[in-house]
């Protein structure tokens, strides 16, 4: 960047070329008053207080719009620029709500310090007629409430919202002083396109838009979100050991951006229901015991259970430390590798298929890249509900002249960002990507040099494409030829591109298909091991990342060790001083199928809720009744807590230190806000009593920092990672020594597979296990809500969350609807052959024809109770994207 | 067709319009003919001519400019000049048939004025009448005289003759001729064309948009639209000219959706042009291509700005745009942009249809050419004027308007719309140029010129205009959105006798402070209408605060209407017309009016018969002694 040499009130200063005036004099300390100023936004130059005179040009002129020049000399006060600055603020004060001590936002108010500074002349302003109506507030939004009698209209709120969240809930209305900042109809934030993520709120500079819950912290912790994968960093504030805000933090990963659950949703911490003591349920009802009597009975049970019949589901929402604990315990003192979990019900297909293409299956690439990608290749993700902080850098791709392909069934929010949107049927994938990647070839915009120098199996690939004329591509897809060639040529020809995807893509019968699917599209447009590139399965939970690290799968121990490696295996036979067994335990559903077949007779389940979240939930019920000894540790009596013998209180999030592992694999710091509530204990800290009181060695750890230090010593891809080092920010793995920097983005100079070269893979186009037939006409998929996460379990005992979103809707299209003469807002029945549900009809374009989609957020109407279990072979994932409905009027 | 051959063909069926044996009946069909009853006029004219068996032909025209006079008809006879009648009504067109047509006697009362082509004539020449006579008809020189559906008229009348020639010229050839020529911007600021244009043409990028701004929104203005309706291939052919210039390959005409006829003339004449390779890929055989869209405009006065004018055509909220950077270097899709007044592109047809120095040997040394005005308000000629620049408001006032009307004395001329400011009697020796206005703290403007006398009162004008201003205020930035609003409260209090003297140095600072600080020309000129009358009419201000009166007898708080006790007759008329029953008194006997109750409709004023006229109006109020009791 070139520096520039410049003069402002006689100071001299050097700064960067592309610097606004406004911006060389903040960051030099020379204030400059100014109101519509915001460093994350495009300048507007509309308060006019940021008025300089500018040597050699006439009058005043903003600052926030006008570049540096080298030489330039600026002046920031005359007799006209006060003149200006007074008038305007002289005006905004007589229609400003005059009652600072009341406001929220006193002492922060950007007003109350451009008015400290400029002054008003207190006999003038008397004088001036203050006529403003007062305007209705709008406290329609849980969360925040709009002050119009305090905006001063600076537009920061309305180009938050569009600049940088792509959302345009809000714009101004009216004209002259009667504008307003209104929603659409201004009928008010709740029932606008608003999404709740705040970030309007934080950015206000008066008090016009501030959280309903406007107190402040005694003390602020740094930790990380505990709902997605993108990991967000932010400060629980706290007060009298209660959650009572969140403020963002700047990082790589999140740059100060938060979603309406992250900035929102710490409620359920402090919730009533929480659990706060052990419950051991004699004659069919929890009756509250202590600690010990609950251990006691649990060593004394798990004693009888050990091996085949034994099994453990972990968390995704635990800490990498909690999960090494539970896989370690489950391995070393139950003897057995029958532990898995909710990562085999969505991204197993990512580590079986990329795995077997790249070597390794995690988000190739890092988020802080996604700004810089040319081409994104959004499948089988609705970013912006799922990870909305990740499709903020998305739209922000967009801003910076980058393309966008949403290949979707649904028209999903992110199609409006969008160049290109391809409405692929469920469960085409396969065939679409083949389909592009048969044209590519056919153009010759295949990347020749890195397929001959990087991967193997290419020619047997290409001859597998050859089913995949476009022909047949476009009838099996639904796809018009014109956008998969469009959509062909813009991955392959603007690079980088970047494929993104989630549960679309895996959740399928052919889930890994799916995925390889992906990488080889990724390695023939040699879109990988380079910056802004790759193949980026976004992930899930907040540590669906770690609890896979970790080793809380039936096949691998910590950092994809595998159990059936002997070499592996005699490794942590040493260091666990205890003989394993080498064979893979069972996979999620395997072990519920096994529990219903009698085999598996105890079930340890750390904070997991299949009773909601697994296809054909009816059968999981069925199979729990089942089962001789259960034990569910959690922070609330889940919908599956309720089958169990004893359950255990867990610390939440915020209640207990340790690592998250986000979707870019960076491990980072959780930590301790409160005390946990009640008689809750830290996940690890359990587990680690039960294998105590079962007089198991090598549990006998004090802190979580302890547990990451055996983890680095043992995890070859967590070996350079230790709480000192992620103190500030996190790293991301590969990390393998105490100095290493963590690898931004994976196979740079090789993959991660035994001879270092990535592997084509071959396909053929399999249908889904169930379509529609005459019996049930309707293709149901299912999806997420931008207000809940997965089982509800934290999101359902936020009130505000729960305001904006309380009841399954089930979306249907205006066809279809009418075909089965169905009114927006009814009460249906939606039938499979697993089961039935009741929810409400809401009828929109967003799902095609012929496909109908819901949520499984809620229990009132529990999705998974229609949803088919038939697994993928190789990843044993169920196909909860397709099922086979009929909707039935009530 | 060779554009030749096209121009011959033209010329063959204009000269046979005003040589043939068939006379030609022109009807001034503009807006403002249209409102004074000129389709009326067509529709007889056309019946009565088949009844009577006559052939004719029956052409619409757009305004010649007497608005006043309208509807005018224009008859051409063979063996008699082209002349042109006024007020023409249905009876006058039938008239015009069977005496003038049939019979050769002519309706002399009607007669305006005539054109002599070739024919001697004791009649008046047309533009040596005292309204014409001080005007230069440049840019409206076919508005009034040719039919703007037809092209082939506009090209009988040298037009496109510019086009052709520019094809020969490079870019810079062009830009120095409108240098020389003088030309600077009608839009209202008066910045010189040629630089505007070589910004522009020097700016980085390979796509450049021209936009001619049609949205005339000052009240009382209707230059614009005039033009568009009366002549608008002269504007397209000022675009291309434009556009060839600065490089565009693309053109708008922003015109608001409530010009209705503009829009048809103007669709039309594009369709014409299109199809005659004026407009379109590479133009009459060259490698230019142009083409011009038509962008409607919602009717907010501040998309004429041009930043908000962009913002509009771009689908955005009609918000002004800080400036710099300037349209020319980043305008339209952040594209160089051009954006010119119609008026500016209709004299670059001209320029180039003549020469550069042909255009400015009219006009003062630093504004050259012509101006055209609508003249309006308290003045016998109302309509629209086209005058050399450097021509004094006094001339156009008096020889041209023909003075104020009624025997009332002048007070000020308003120029610049909302924009502009208001001149007193004692400043009308003023040139009308950029320079000598801006001096006396108004501006040119797009073009209005609104004549007030006596009865105007200068504080309520200043109402009027900030009551406009804040109502188009976009509410972007601060000072203009709630300055505007500020000032008209206390206005609107001053004019309802609650002002207080310290009010009128608030509005001083304020209005500075708002001209200073605002974003766009909206705000930066507000105030100007307050600023000015203030620095004129002081004394007015002061009688409305200090004296709790308008001498102008407008402002309702501050007047009363009284009955004269010596010309009351007691007819008992007012006392059954007044809506609130403010007035009391037998029949037979002196009335009177209860100063309470009465609203000061007028009503009463109005109703008392002339021929007593008892009711007056008198500024400030009137203490009623013992009212109470009655």
């Amino acid at each position: 960047m070139n520096k520039v040499n410049l003069t402002i009130d006689g100071i001299k200063i050097i700064t960067d070329s592309n610097k606004t005036v406004l911006e060389a004099a903040l960051e030099n300390d020379i204030y400059i008053p100014n109101l519509c100023h915001h460093p994350d936004l495009e300048p507007v130059g509309v308060c006019r207080m940021c008025m300089v005179e500018i040597e050699g040009r006439p009058g005043q002129t903003i600052s926030c719009k006008t570049s540096v020049e080298e030489g330039m000399n600026v002046k920031t006060e005359s007799e006209d620029i006060n003149l200006i600055r007074q008038t305007a603020l002289e005006l905004i004060h007589a229609n400003h709500t005059q009652d600072c001590t009341n406001c929220n936002q006193n002492n922060q108010c950007e007003l109350q310090k451009v008015t400290a500074y400029v002054g008003i002349d207190e006999e003038r302003f008397s004088r001036m007629r203050k006529t403003r109506p007062h305007i209705k507030i709008d406290d329609s939004n849980p969360f925040f409430t709009l002050d119009m009698n305090k905006c001063i209209l600076c537009g920061i709120c309305v180009r938050t919202c569009n600049e940088l969240q792509g959302v345009n809930a809000i714009d101004f209305a009216n004209r002259g002083h009667e504008t307003i900042i209104s929603t659409f109809g201004n009928k008010g934030f709740l029932e606008s396109n608003c999404e709740s993520c705040g970030e309007c709120v934080v950015r206000c500079p008066v008090g016009a838009l501030t959280p309903k819950n406007s107190q402040i912290p005694a003390y602020e912790v740094k930790t990380t979100c505990p709902y997605c994968g993108v990991g967000c960093n932010f400060y629980l504030g706290v007060r009298n050991n209660k959650i009572i805000n969140s403020r963002s933090d700047k990082n790589a990963v999140n740059k100060g951006s938060l979603c309406v659950k992250g900035r929102f949703g710490y409620e359920f911490v402090n919730h009533k229901d929480r659990l706060t003591t052990p419950l051991i349920k004699k004659q069919g009802k929890f009756v509250e015991s202590s600690w010990d009597e609950a251990l006691e009975l649990i060593a004394e049970k798990f004693a009888k259970y050990k091996k085949e019949k034994f099994a453990c589901f972990s968390s995704a929402k635990c800490t990498n430390e909690d999960n090494y604990v539970v896989q370690k315990f489950t391995r070393v003192v139950m003897g057995t590798n029958n532990i898995d979990h909710c990562a085999r019900l969505c991204h197993a297909p990512t580590v079986a298929g990329l795995a077997q293409s790249f070597g390794s299956g995690a988000m190739t690439n890092s988020i802080d890249e996604i700004e810089k990608v040319k081409t994104i290749f959004a499948i089988g993700t609705n970013t912006t509900a799922a990870h909305p902080v990740i499709a903020l850098r998305m739209k922000k791709a967009v801003r910076n002249g980058g393309c966008l392909i949403v290949a979707n069934p649904k028209e999903i929010d992110l199609c409006k960002h969008a160049a290109l949107f391809l409405r692929h049927k469920p469960g085409t994938d396969v065939v679409l990507m083949m389909g592009m990647m048969n044209y590519i070839l056919s153009k010759g915009w295949e990347d020749k040099n890195f397929i001959n120098k990087r991967t193997e199996n290419f020619k047997v690939f290409k001859e597998s494409l050859t089913n995949f004329s476009l022909d047949f591509v476009e009838k099996t897809t639904g796809v018009p030829r014109e956008k998969i060639q469009k959509a062909a040529k813009l991955f392959a020809t603007q690079k980088p591109s970047s494929i993104f995807y989630a549960m679309g893509i895996t959740q399928h019968t052919h889930g890994t298909d799916n995925v390889l699917a992906t990488s080889n599209l990724a390695l023939l447009t040699g879109n990988i091991g380079k910056s802004s590139t790759g193949v980026n399965p976004l992930r899930g939970q907040n540590n669906v990342q770690g609890a896979c690290d970790m080793g809380a799968l039936p096949n691998v121990f910590s950092g994809y060790q595998k159990v059936n490696d002997a070499e592996a295996r005699k490794k942590h036979e040493k260091a666990w001083g205890i003989k394993l067994d080498g064979n893979a335990g069972l996979t999620h559903t395997e072990i519920i199928d096994a529990i219903d077949k009698k085999e598996i007779k105890a079930l340890y389940q750390v904070g997991e809720n299949p009773v909601l979240s697994e296809a054909n939930s009816n059968h999981v019920i069925e199979a729990l009744k089942k089962i001789d000894f259960f034990v569910a540790q959690d922070i609330f009596l889940t919908q599956t807590a309720e089958f169990a013998d004893v359950v255990l209180p867990a610390a939440s999030y915020a209640e207990k230190n340790g690592t998250f592992t986000n979707t870019e694999r960076r491990v980072q710091r959780v930590r301790k806000a409160i005390e946990p509530i009640g008689d809750s204990k830290p996940d690890w800290w359990i587990t680690s009593q039960i294998a105590k009181k079962m007089k198991a060695k090598g549990f006998e750890f004090e802190n979580a920092s302890q547990i990451m230090d055996e983890i680095a010593d043992i995890t070859p891809i967590y070996a350079g990672i230790s709480f000192k080092r992620i103190e500030n920010q996190g790293l991301q793995w590969p990390c393998p020594t105490k100095n290493h920097k963590g690898t931004k983005y994976l196979h740079k100079e090789k993959f991660a597979t035994k001879n270092g070269k990535a592997k084509f893979m071959p396909l053929v186009y399999k249908e889904s296990a169930e379509l529609p037939d005459k019996k049930y006409p309707l293709l149901l998929t299912t999806d997420r809500s931008i207000f809940h996460f997965h089982t509800s379990t934290m999101t359902r005992h936020v009130e505000g969350l729960e305001k904006l979103n309380d009841r399954e809707l089930l979306l249907i299209n205006p066809i279809d609807a009418l075909q089965y003469k169905l009114k927006d807002k009814e009460i249906v029945q939606v039938v499979s052959r697993r089961g039935k549900i009741s929810v409400e009809v809401s009828i929109t374009d967003i799902c095609p024809p012929g496909v109908v989609s819901l949520t499984f957020h809620f229990e009132e109407s529990p999705t998974n109770v229609l949803t088919n279990s038939a697994i993928d072979p190789v990843a044993k994932i169920p196909e909860t994207k397709v099922c086979a409905v009929k909707v039935e009027k009530l | 067709m060779d554009i030749n051959q096209v121009i011959d063909n033209a010329n063959v069926e204009w000269d046979k319009l005003i040589k043939s044996k068939i006379p030609t009946i022109l009807v001034g069909n503009a807006t403002c003919g249209r409102s004074a009853g000129s389709q009326e006029v067509i529709d007889t004219l056309k019946e009565e001519t088949k009844k009577q068996g006559l052939n004719c032909n029956i052409l619409e025209t757009g305004c010649i400019g007497m608005c006043y006079l309208e509807p005018i008809v224009c008859i051409y006879k063979q063996g008699y000049p082209l002349t042109f009648y006024s007020n023409i009504g249905k009876q006058d067109a039938i008239d015009l048939v069977n005496s003038y047509l049939i019979n050769d006697k002519n309706l002399d009362e009607k007669i305006i004025g005539v054109i002599n082509n070739g024919v001697k004539s004791d009649l008046p020449d047309l533009y040596n009448i005292p309204v014409m006579k001080p005007q230069v008809r440049l840019v409206l020189q076919n508005c009034g005289i040719i039919d703007p559906t037809n092209l082939n008229h506009y090209l009988a009348n040298k037009g496109y003759i510019g086009v052709q020639k520019i094809l020969n010229y490079t870019p810079e050839q062009i830009i120095e001729e409108v240098k020389e020529s003088g030309l600077r911007g009608r839009g209202g600021a008066g910045f010189p064309t040629w630089r505007k244009w070589t910004f522009c043409k020097e700016a980085k990028g390979d796509k450049k948009y021209l936009i001619c701004n049609a949205d005339e929104g000052d009240p009382g203005a209707f230059m614009n639209r005039s033009l568009l309706e009366g002549d608008p291939h002269s504007l397209l052919e000022g675009m291309i000219i434009a556009a060839y210039a600065i490089g565009a390959d693309t053109g708008y005409v922003y015109c608001r959706a409530e010009y209705p006829l503009a829009l048809v003339r103007l669709k039309l004449a594009i369709q014409q042009a299109t199809e005659k390779n004026l407009i379109g890929d590479n133009i009459l055989g060259s490698n230019f291509s142009f083409h011009i869209k038509i962008k409607e405009g919602a009717g907010a006065f501040v998309c004429g700005e041009e930043t908000a004018l962009i913002a509009s055509i771009e689908g955005e909220r009609g918000m002004p745009r800080p400036r710099p950077p300037f349209p020319a270097v980043s305008g339209l899709w952040k594209k160089p942009t051009i954006i010119n007044n119609v008026d500016t592109l209709a004299s670059v047809a001209r320029i180039f249809q003549n020469d550069a120095k042909w255009f400015s040997q009219y006009g003062t040394e630093k504004s050259k050419g012509t101006k055209t005005f609508a003249l309006v308000g308290k003045v016998k000629n109302t309509g629209l004027i086209e005058v050399p620049l450097g021509i004094s408001l006094k001339e156009i006032i008096f020889d041209i308007g023909g003075g104020v009307p009624n025997g009332k004395k002048f007070k000020a001329v308003q120029t610049g719309g909302p924009s502009g400011g208001c001149v007193p009697a004692e400043l009308l020796d003023i040139p009308v140029d950029y320079e000598s206005l801006a001096k006396v703290g108004t501006i040119m403007g797009s073009g209005g010129l609104v004549v007030m006398d006596e009865d105007t009162c200068m504080v309520d004008v200043a109402r009027y205009f900030l009551d406009f201003a804040q109502k188009e205020s976009c509410g972007e930035c601060a000072p203009c959105r709630l300055g505007t609003k500020q000032m008209l409260d206390i206005l609107e209090d001053i004019t309802s006798g609650k002002g207080q003297i310290e009010d009128i140095d608030l509005l001083e600072r304020l209005g500075n402070g708002i001209k200073k600080g605002s974003l766009c020309g909206l705000g930066q000129t507000a105030p100007n209408p307050v600023l000015t009358t203030i620095r004129y009419f002081r004394n007015e201000y002061e009688d409305h605060i200090l004296h709790k009166k308008c001498t102008s007898r407008v402002c309702k708080d501050l007047i009363y209407y009284d009955i004269i006790p010596e010309k009351c007759t007691g007819c008992h008329i007012c006392f059954k017309s007044c809506p609130v029953k403010a007035i009391s008194g037998d029949p037979k006997n002196t009335h009177f009016i209860n100063q309470d109750l009465c609203i000061k409709c007028g009503i009463c004023k109005d109703k008392c018969p002339t021929k007593f006229n008892a009711i007056e109006v008198y500024p400030g109020s009137k203490i009623m002694e013992g009212q109470d009791n009655e």
